[in-house]
């Protein structure tokens, strides 16, 4: 239970970064530590080399541009879970960010830890899913970004080489009034998750659904979304029967068995876990809207 | 013997200067080279919360991260809490009086934990009392005695007008 030898790299730029990605051999990056120390300490991964990202400077801000929430990717958990902005306008991340973890996990986690260790029920990668966040990522080839739809290429396993590191997420924000949720379900609060839902939705001024994104975390390789649900509800009157018969269809989203739960109990918890979700976003909008 | 660095931090308020392997974890530097022993070790993989500390006032689990990365930084161990060698912080005697703990092991993780919870929250309801701790694992009392006393411990603070 000690991490094995390597050698330790503490640069203060991105561009120092770069350089070292693109220099060593069997590199890792360590952000918050969360992941990386406790698989370091088993022997799970050996580096030769660790790239300590936590003395690089300017990857650490929450700003509100152009319609949309930017966070530098060593930006902890803990401040996101704070900030005012955050919980203003994107509060169902300040809901999620309550179940990540605990207090001391989260005071060293970071965003852009949690969405490069991609693990399927993580709350910010079901979060950037369900919004269609943007990642930024820089390389020696320069900077590129990358739709989070196309972020996770297989299990834990995101879409950056090994010479890039992420460098920011964008989170567009929904406009005008919407319902939000964030549910999950574990054994114990701040366990990894075995089933979420993450659930977003607006109406139109006829009282109909106009748009609408669900995802459900901890089922396969990575959280999805749960398109089928989502067609079947945009265009209609938002009612517990709707939400009732359409969460149906999350039943045949595809699901791993593992100790913590077999395949098809997931498939039950994201039937149950999207309707509530659903039920609970239309609450708050509703509230949000004055109506009752 | 691998890659060594030097490394300067401020422990309970004491500047300590230091070589420590890289590799080394910040709760087997506090305990095997400064001789805190007061943090404990129970998983060494960042479930059981025995080793927390306060990191620049932040509470954090000193078994995940590396000594190196407290260079320059500011810690708070279990012993740093109480004010003097003879007396115990109000969270430590609200411990003692409504027996919070039986074997001790998960105490020190316990109390650094609730100091910067009740930094934050010195009005906490038993609910939050509870989610606060969640990251600790105790496995003699059964928490119950935990929530007590820490509750009392908030109430002594708020009656004492002092912070944790």
């Amino acid at each position: 239970m000690k991490p094995p030898p390597f050698s330790y790299h503490d640069p203060r730029s991105v561009t120092e970064v770069v350089e070292l990605l693109g220099r060593l051999e069997n590199a890792k990056l360590l952000a918050g530590g969360q992941s990386l120390m406790p698989m370091l300490n088993m022997r799970f991964v050996l580096p030769d080399h660790i790239i300590d990202l936590n003395r690089v400077e300017g990857l650490s801000y929450i700003r509100e541009n152009d319609g949309a929430l930017e966070i530098g990717a060593m930006t902890r958990q803990r401040d996101l879970e704070y900030s005012d902005v955050v919980r203003a306008r994107w509060p169902i991340m300040h809901e999620a960010l309550l179940q990540v973890g605990h207090r001391q996990t989260r005071n060293r986690g970071t965003i852009g830890g949690s969405l490069c260790h991609l693990d399927p029920a993580a709350e910010l990668v079901s979060l950037a899913a369900g919004y269609d966040a943007t990642v930024t990522v820089v390389g020696a080839n320069g900077q590129r970004e990358i739709a989070f739809g196309e972020f996770p290429v297989a299990y834990m396993t995101p879409a950056i080489e090994a010479n890039e590191l992420v460098t920011a997420v964008r989170f567009p924000q929904w406009k005008g009034r919407y319902g939000y949720a964030f549910i999950e379900f574990s054994r114990r609060h701040g366990d990894f998750a075995i089933t979420s839902a993450a659930a977003l939705i607006a109406t139109n001024g006829g009282g109909k659904i106009a748009r609408a994104s669900v995802t459900i975390g901890g089922m396969g390789t990575a959280p999805v979304r749960a398109r089928e649900l989502e067609q079947a509800i945009v265009g209609q009157i938002p009612t517990k029967e709707l939400f009732g018969d359409a969460c149906e269809s999350c039943r045949k989203i595809e699901a791993i068995d593992d100790v913590h739960a077999p395949a098809n109990y997931r498939q039950h918890l994201a039937a149950v876990l999207s309707r509530r979700a659903l039920e609970k976003a239309h609450a708050r909008l509703a509230e949000a809207s004055g109506q009752h | 013997m691998g890659e060594k660095r030097k490394i300067s931090l401020t422990v309970n308020g004491k500047r300590y200067e230091d070589e420590v392997e890289v590799r080394v974890t910040l709760a087997d530097f506090i305990r095997g080279q400064l001789g805190l022993t007061g943090t404990h070790l129970g998983c060494e993989h960042g479930v059981c919360g025995a080793c927390t500390i306060l990191f620049d006032g932040r509470s954090a689990r000193s078994c995940l991260m590396l000594a190196v990365q407290a260079d320059g930084h500011e810690l708070l161990t279990v012993e740093g809490i109480a004010p003097s060698p003879d007396e115990l912080h109000p969270l430590q005697q609200a411990f003692h009086e409504h027996h919070g703990l039986q074997c001790g092991f998960c105490t020190p993780g316990i109390l650094t934990t609730l100091i910067e919870f009740l930094r934050d929250n010195p009005d906490p309801t038993e609910r939050e009392v509870r989610i606060a701790i969640s990251g600790n694992l105790c496995r003699c009392t059964g928490y119950q005695n935990i929530v007590t006393a820490t509750l009392a411990a908030a109430k002594k603070l708020q009656e004492l007008g002092t912070r944790a």
